[in-house]
C-alpha cells in the first residue's frame, strides 16, 4: 500500500482535489460545496466530528491531504441521509463520506484503531466468507473487539435485546457450528474478486 | 363593460404593480392606448406594502404617488380593477384576451367616506398586513388605494351586514346586485407584469415557520415595521406581544436551494439589511441584528449601504446558513442551530424573533395563460418566441424595484414596436 500512497502524491502532487475527483466515489461533487455549512449543522453526530463535511470539502480544494484522508472524521457517518436531504446544492455528502474513508483505507492511511473501520473490514470478511453473514459470529466478534473483559460487559449490556431476538427466533444461538452460507460460496467469491481487479484496475490500485 | 374600447393597437398590461403601472404610463406616454388590469381592487401591488425600500430608504407612497399622478393625468389609461386574466390566446397583432371582472359591490359613486366599514359589524383577515391583522369586511384596501372606493368582501353577502352597509351609504354606491361579468379585450401587444409571490416559508421544513409563532417571514416583518401596518410600527413578537430588540434575519431561505427555488431572489440580502436598520430605528443601541447569510449580494452601489450596516455595532454577521431552528417553549424564544464557515464554531443562538429572507417566485402559472416561453424556475424569458406577450418586472425574474421598473419599460419598447407594426399594416 505504501507505494500506492507515494504514487498517487507523486501524481497530484498539489491537487488534492482533482485526486478526490478521480478516485473517490462520488468525489466529482466536492468542488460543487458553497459553504454554506448546513451539513454540519444538520448531523446529528456533529458535535463529535473533529472535521465536519462542510470542512472537509474545504480542506480538500485546501489541499491538505494527510489531515483528510488520516482523518476519525469521515468515519464517524451514520448514513443518516440528513445532510443530503437538506443540502441546498442536492451534493451526496454521505456517499462522499464514505468515498473518503474507502479511500484512506485503501490508501492505507486511515486511522489503525477506528472502529467503523475495524467493523466494516470484521463485516466483509464475516460476508466474503460464505456468501451471507453469520449474524452470532459477528455479534460476538464486534463485542470482543477489544478484549474479553470489555466484551463480557458489552453482551451483559445487550442481553435483554440478544434473548428476545433468540424468543422470537431472530438469532441462531448455534450459528457457529450450523451456519451453512449461500448455495454457491465459490462462485461468489470468484465474482467479488473479479470485481475488485476490475475496481482496482480502474482506479489505478492496480499492481 | 361597454365603456371598454380596445383594437389591435391597444396594448393590455397585465398585472398594476410597479412593473404595470411604469409600463402603462410609458406606454401611454408614447400615445398608445392602454387597458391595465389589475386582479385585486386596488393598484399598487407588493410595493406599497412596503415600509421602506432600498438604498435611499424613502417610502412606496411617495413613488405611488407619482405614478398615480401620471396615470390619472393620462387619458389613454384604462384601469380595470378585480380583473383577472384566464386566457391570452392570438398571436403579435392579434390577441383576445378574455377577462373576468369580479364585482366589487361598490360603484363610482362612493367617497370612501367609510360609512359602511363602520356599519358592518363582520371582520376578515387583511391581506394587505399578510393577515396579521384583521379588518371590516367593508374596507379600503389601503389608505393609498386607487381607485380610492371602498370594496364589499362576497362572505357578507346574504347576511343582515350586507344590508347594513346598503343603508349606511349616503351616496347609493353599494350594489349588492352586482355580478361578475367576463369580457374580451383585443390587443396588439401584451405586457405581462403579473409580479411575484413570497415563497411558501411553511415548505422549509427545519425552519418551523408553520410550527413556530415567533418565525415570521420578511414581508410580514416588513408590515409590523410599518407605522401604517398591524402593531402601529411596534416590532413585536406574534407570541406574546414582547418588544422584540434580538432578531435574527436568516438569508436564502428558499432560494438558491435544489430543494426550494433554484434561482438567487436578489432583493433578499439588501432588504434584510434594510431591516436590519428598522431595528435600530426602534430599539436604538439596544438593537441587536443578527442576518446569517451564505454571502451577501449587495451589487453595485448597493455595496455602499452594505458597508454603513456593517458599521453599526448593533448589527452582526455569521456566515453560515441556519442547519434548523428549535423554540424554547417557556420563554417562547427561538434557537438557532448551525456550524459557521469562519472557523467552524457550532453555535445554538437565542433571539426574540427570527425573520425568514423568503425568496421570490412568480405570482402565477403563466404559461397555463399564455403561449410565452419561461426558465426552469417560471419566469417570462424575453425573447424566447416572436410573440407579442412580453414579461415585466418580476414577472419575468427576481428583481428589485429599480430594475423592474427598468424592465417594465423595456417590454413597452417592444410592446411599442409591435402595435407600431399594425398601425402600418391597417394603414
Amino acid at each position: 500500500m505504501g507505494d500506492i500512497n507515494t504514487a498517487m502524491t507523486e501524481q497530484y502532487r498539489n491537487d488534492f482535489l482533482k485526486e478526490v475527483e478521480a478516485n473517490v466515489e462520488e468525489g466529482q461533487w466536492v468542488k460543487m460545496c458553497m459553504q454554506c455549512g448546513v451539513c454540519s449543522g444538520s448531523c446529528p453526530l456533529g458535535p463529535a466530528w473533529e472535521h465536519p463535511p462542510q470542512e472537509i470539502f474545504m480542506m480538500i480544494r485546501a489541499g491538505r491531504r494527510d489531515e483528510v484522508l488520516k482523518s476519525e472524521s469521515m468515519w464517524m457517518c451514520t448514513s443518516c441521509y440528513n445532510c443530503i436531504v437538506r443540502c441546498p446544492r442536492e451534493l451526496p455528502i454521505t456517499h462522499i463520506m464514505h468515498g473518503l474513508a474507502n479511500y484512506a483505507h485503501r490508501l492505507g492511511l486511515a486511522p489503525k484503531m477506528n472502529p467503523t473501520r475495524r467493523f466494516a473490514k470484521m463485516f466483509w470478511k464475516n460476508l466474503t466468507k460464505s456468501g451471507r453473514v453469520n449474524e452470532i459470529e459477528l455479534s460476538v466478534g464486534l463485542y470482543f473487539m477489544d478484549g474479553f473483559k470489555t466484551g463480557v460487559a458489552r453482551a451483559w449490556a445487550m442481553k435483554d435485546i440478544g434473548l428476545g431476538m433468540l424468543k422470537t427466533r431472530r438469532l441462531n444461538p448455534f450459528g457457529f457450528v450450523t451456519h451453512k452460507g449461500c448455495k454457491d460460496k465459490k462462485g461468489i467469491q470468484k465474482m467479488l474478486k473479479k470485481a475488485q481487479e476490475i475496481e482496482d484496475r480502474r482506479k489505478g490500485f492496480a499492481a | 363593460m361597454a365603456d371598454v374600447v380596445a383594437t389591435h393597437e391597444t396594448i393590455v398590461v397585465v398585472g398594476g404593480g410597479i412593473s404595470g403601472m411604469t409600463a402603462a404610463v410609458e406606454a401611454a406616454e408614447t400615445g398608445k392606448n392602454v387597458i391595465l388590469l389589475e386582479r385585486t381592487p386596488s393598484l399598487g401591488g407588493r410595493v406599497n406594502q412596503l415600509y421602506k425600500y432600498f438604498p435611499k430608504l424613502c417610502h412606496p407612497t411617495c413613488g405611488m404617488e407619482i405614478n398615480l399622478r401620471r396615470l390619472r393625468a393620462n387619458k389613454r389609461i384604462k384601469v380595470l380593477t378585480l380583473a383577472e386574466v384566464s386566457k391570452v390566446e392570438g398571436r403579435a397583432g392579434d390577441y383576445k384576451i378574455s377577462v373576468t371582472l369580479h364585482p366589487r359591490y361598490v360603484n363610482e359613486h362612493c367617497t370612501a367616506c367609510g360609512a359602511c366599514g363602520v356599519a358592518v359589524a363582520a371582520e376578515i383577515p387583511n391581506p394587505f398586513n399578510y393577515g396579521m391583522s384583521r379588518m371590516k369586511a367593508a374596507y379600503l384596501p389601503s389608505l393609498m388605494a386607487y381607485p380610492q372606493r371602498y370594496v364589499i368582501d362576497p362572505s357578507i353577502l346574504g347576511t343582515p351586514d350586507a344590508e347594513k352597509a346598503r343603508e349606511a351609504c349616503k351616496y347609493g354606491a353599494v350594489d349588492l346586485d352586482m355580478k361578475a361579468e367576463a369580457i374580451t379585450l383585443s390587443a396588439g401587444a401584451v405586457v405581462w407584469a403579473t409580479g411575484w409571490r413570497p415563497y411558501d416559508a411553511a415548505k422549509i421544513q427545519p425552519y418551523g415557520y408553520d410550527r413556530f409563532d415567533n418565525v415570521i417571514t420578511s414581508v410580514e416583518f416588513e408590515r409590523l415595521s410599518d407605522p401604517r401596518g398591524p402593531t402601529g410600527g411596534r416590532i413585536v413578537r406574534p407570541s406574546d406581544g414582547k418588544e422584540a430588540k434580538n432578531v435574527a434575519f436568516i438569508q436564502c431561505a428558499g432560494s438558491r436551494d435544489r430543494n426550494h427555488l433554484k434561482h438567487c431572489s436578489r432583493i433578499c440580502c439588501m432588504a434584510s439589511l434594510k431591516q436590519t436598520t428598522y431595528v435600530r430605528e426602534r430599539f436604538g443601541d439596544e438593537a441587536r441584528s443578527t442576518v446569517y447569510y451564505i454571502d451577501i449580494r449587495a451589487i453595485d452601489r448597493f455595496e455602499d449601504f452594505y458597508q454603513k450596516v456593517q458599521a453599526d455595532s448593533t448589527v452582526r454577521f455569521v456566515k453560515s446558513k441556519v442547519a434548523n431552528i428549535t423554540e424554547d417553549q417557556s420563554t417562547g424564544d427561538v434557537i438557532l442551530h448551525g456550524v459557521d464557515t469562519e472557523g467552524y464554531h457550532r453555535y445554538d443562538n437565542r433571539h426574540d424573533l427570527c425573520v425568514l429572507a423568503v425568496g421570490m417566485e412568480p405570482s402565477v402559472d403563466i404559461k397555463a395563460i399564455a403561449d410565452v416561453a419561461v426558465d426552469a424556475s417560471g419566469f417570462i424569458q424575453m425573447g424566447a418566441t416572436d410573440g407579442g406577450v412580453f414579461g415585466a418586472g418580476c414577472a419575468a425574474n427576481a428583481l428589485d424595484v429599480n430594475r423592474s421598473v427598468q424592465s417594465a419599460t423595456a417590454s413597452v419598447l417592444r410592446a411599442v414596436q409591435v402595435v407600431n407594426r399594425v398601425a402600418k399594416a391597417e394603414g
